[in-house]
């Protein structure tokens, strides 16, 4: 069918010249708005993952710690905001509690309710397996937000951030900035200490070290993640170390507490790497007045995203083209760096 | 035994027991000394060791008192947190300096008045009402911050703390912390008052045959705990920049200590605030040493928890010998 070909090659070669037209015109208006592009960003990243259409309606409950901390309010009002952007969810959100016993009571309460899919960030995950097992037994599908319950059986998806990745980004961003120095010596100012995520931090900040034999680490002192005891434990270190090119503070709220220390010794002759991604870290990098040039984030947008996960489970669809039908078991998501030339693009993902 | 031989007998086992506090603080900073000469023997480290001695400090002189008359506060901590939480709320900060300061000694003071109404005229034991006082300041300074750091942006305040206000090189958060210990000594050594507070302590009952009110007496106790509470969470306010509810976190175990340490008697009756004021610098000195030599705060945990241990058994054993 000679015709039928002619035609064809015909239509493919329009085809091909259309297709041209449409990416340069397409790359004119990529360049015409590369100008905004941080704004869309921006945009994009409070953008529901989940199918826009409603679906049935349904009602999700969440329990979580008490926020007592920058990092888990900010996870609370994730959670919140995000179920109020979707018209067919109804969130049912208890008291935060850092007592194993009310928790488990708590989400235990919420099973009596038969809510359709429960997301649970437990204050103590390997202590509220139980009763994330007793969920899935009773046929609510449970989204395990961060901390990680003791068995996959208690839950169908766990979602959450990446500790020894925070502190490999740390460590790789440290040491491509000290490359070139010979005996570089950089210190750490750890988080509270008896929790596993604390010592997974280190396990990645040291691993990331390995690579560059030019650098050692010369100091380690653990805080508790608060102003105060970040304050504290800064000064100390200061006083300890005379001399050295980086530091890594493992969590933006303490991080308060190590600038202020920073000032008050007069000291500005090395660079500091913040964790978490707070507001307050994102506004000195941006004006970089200060010794903290970067952070490295663990997004508390996670628990939106866990939002969004619920809401997929309980409509029974996966989500934008993700794995076909299903939601993926788990996810855990990439503690970027940012920095002066990236934190534009964050500042509306800061928590205060 | 010569006139006044019991008397002071007691006053030179004080003294021996203030010497034997300095020997342990001046074998510390051999050590400091000994292993990181250079750190250690700063100028700058004593600095930093007053200055963080300076905030439990001012706590442990109002401990001292409390303990001294036969009671306890365990809500100090949660004091200092509501105290410096309430002072640097976005309103409290229009005022500026004065307004910062006004709040976090009022709030304290407020916290002490009802510690007080509610042991001395309400009956309850101290333990129980200052556990309630601790839960509830900590719920309320939770409650208002909502879990957010309160960053302190007056710039009066902040410099406060920085090196440029220091005057003849002794930071102002030592000064405060020096004065507060003066006024402490001299109300507990030279005024009626010091020697009512002993009074309640050794017997209450024979304290209100003697004619003292000892209701009112444990209310001013209180008051004046709640006031140094304030005072602190004020320097806590200079120190970090901000106010937070985590802040103050186990002053109360940190007080306790130090002023058991020190030499005054948990079941009250005798307090010294020279033994205090040592206890406290004797924490800040080691917790120092071991941070300057780089070891983890387990370790400096445990080296407390034994000196507290060693403290209470050397106590123990002077009480025994004097009976």
């Amino acid at each position: 069918m000679p015709e039928s070909t002619s035609s064809t090659s015909f239509t493919s070669r329009r085809g091909l010249l259309f297709g041209t037209a449409a990416a340069s015109a397409g790359a004119l208006l990529v360049g015409c708005t590369s100008n905004d592009t941080k704004d869309e960003k921006a945009a994009a990243s409070s953008q529901p993952a989940g199918d826009d259409k409603p679906g049935k309606h349904i009602t999700i409950g969440f329990a979580g710690p008490q926020a007592d901390h920058g990092w888990l309010n900010a996870i609370n009002d994730n959670a919140k905001s995000r179920a109020k952007k979707y018209s067919d969810v109804t969130l049912e959100i208890t008291e935060g509690s850092n007592d194993t016993a009310a928790q488990i009571g708590q989400i235990e309460t919420l099973i009596n309710k038969k809510v359709d899919v429960l997301v649970v960030l437990p204050a103590d995950g390997k202590a509220l397996t139980q009763v994330g097992l007793k969920a899935m037994r009773a046929g609510i599908p449970v989204v395990n937000l961060d901390r990680i319950f003791n068995t996959p059986q208690a839950y169908r998806c766990w979602i959450g951030g990446d500790n020894y990745g925070m502190g490999l980004s740390a460590g790789h961003y440290i040491g491509e900035k000290l490359k070139d120095k010979q005996d570089a010596k950089v210190i750490e100012l750890a988080g509270l200490d008896n929790l596993e995520l604390t010592k997974q931090r280190t396990q990645g900040f040291d691993a990331a070290l390995k690579n560059y034999p030019n650098i050692k680490k010369v100091a380690r002192q653990a805080a508790d993640f608060t102003v105060e005891s970040g304050q504290a434990k800064m000064a100390q270190l200061l006083q300890a170390q005379p001399k050295f090119d980086a530091l890594w503070n493992h969590d933006d709220d303490q991080g308060v507490g190590a600038l202020r220390a920073i000032k008050q010794a007069g000291r500005e002759d090395f660079l500091m790497v913040g964790g978490a991604g707070a507001l307050s870290a994102f506004q000195a990098i941006q004006s970089d007045n200060s010794v903290l040039k970067a952070t490295v984030l663990y997004p508390p947008t996670m628990a939106a995203s866990a939002i969004d996960l619920a809401r997929a489970l309980g409509q029974g669809k996966g989500i934008g083209g993700l794995s076909e039908f299903e939601i993926p078991v788990s996810l855990t998501l990439y503690s970027a760096v940012v920095d002066k030339d990236n934190v534009g693009q964050y500042m509306a993902t800061g928590f205060r | 035994m010569s006139r006044g031989g019991p008397l002071r007998a007691l006053a030179a086992r004080a003294d021996v027991r203030t010497l034997s506090l300095l020997g342990v603080l001046v074998a510390l900073i051999v050590i400091g000394g000994i292993t990181k000469p250079d750190e250690f023997l700063d100028t700058r480290n004593l600095q930093l060791v007053l200055t963080q001695a300076s905030v439990i400090g001012v706590v442990t002189v109002g401990m001292t008192f409390v303990i001294t008359s036969g009671g306890i506060d365990l809500s100090v901590g949660a004091i200092v947190a509501l105290s410096s939480v309430w002072a640097t709320t976005v309103a409290t900060q229009e005022y500026g300096f004065a307004g910062i300061l006004f709040t976090a000694v009022l709030v304290g003071v407020g916290c002490g008045l009802v510690n007080g109404l509610l042991i001395a005229y309400g009956g309850m034991v101290p333990f129980i009402a200052t556990l309630a006082m601790l839960a509830s300041a900590r719920g309320l300074a939770l409650q208002i911050t909502d879990g957010k750091t309160q960053i302190v942006t007056i710039d009066g305040i902040l410099k406060l703390g920085e090196r440029d206000s220091y005057i003849l090189g002794i930071p102002p958060l030592v000064l405060v912390f020096a004065v507060v210990t003066i006024i402490g000594w001299l109300i507990l050594n030279r005024t009626t008052f010091g020697r009512r507070t002993v009074a309640v302590g050794g017997n209450a009952e024979a304290a209100r045959l003697a004619g003292i009110d000892v209701r009112r007496q444990r209310l001013y106790l209180y008051l004046l705990s709640g006031l140094c509470c304030g005072i602190a969470a004020f320097l806590l306010i200079i120190l970090s920049g901000s106010g937070q509810n985590t802040n103050g976190n186990l002053y109360e175990l940190d007080a306790i200590a130090a002023a058991i340490i020190g030499g005054t008697l948990l079941s009250g009756g005798r307090g010294t605030i020279t033994g205090s004021v040592l206890g406290v610098l004797i924490f800040t000195t080691i917790t120092n040493i071991f941070a300057l030599n780089n070891l983890q705060s387990d370790v400096q945990q445990i080296a407390k928890g034994a000196i507290i241990v060693a403290a209470v058994l050397v106590q123990r054993r002077t009480a025994a010998s004097s009976t």
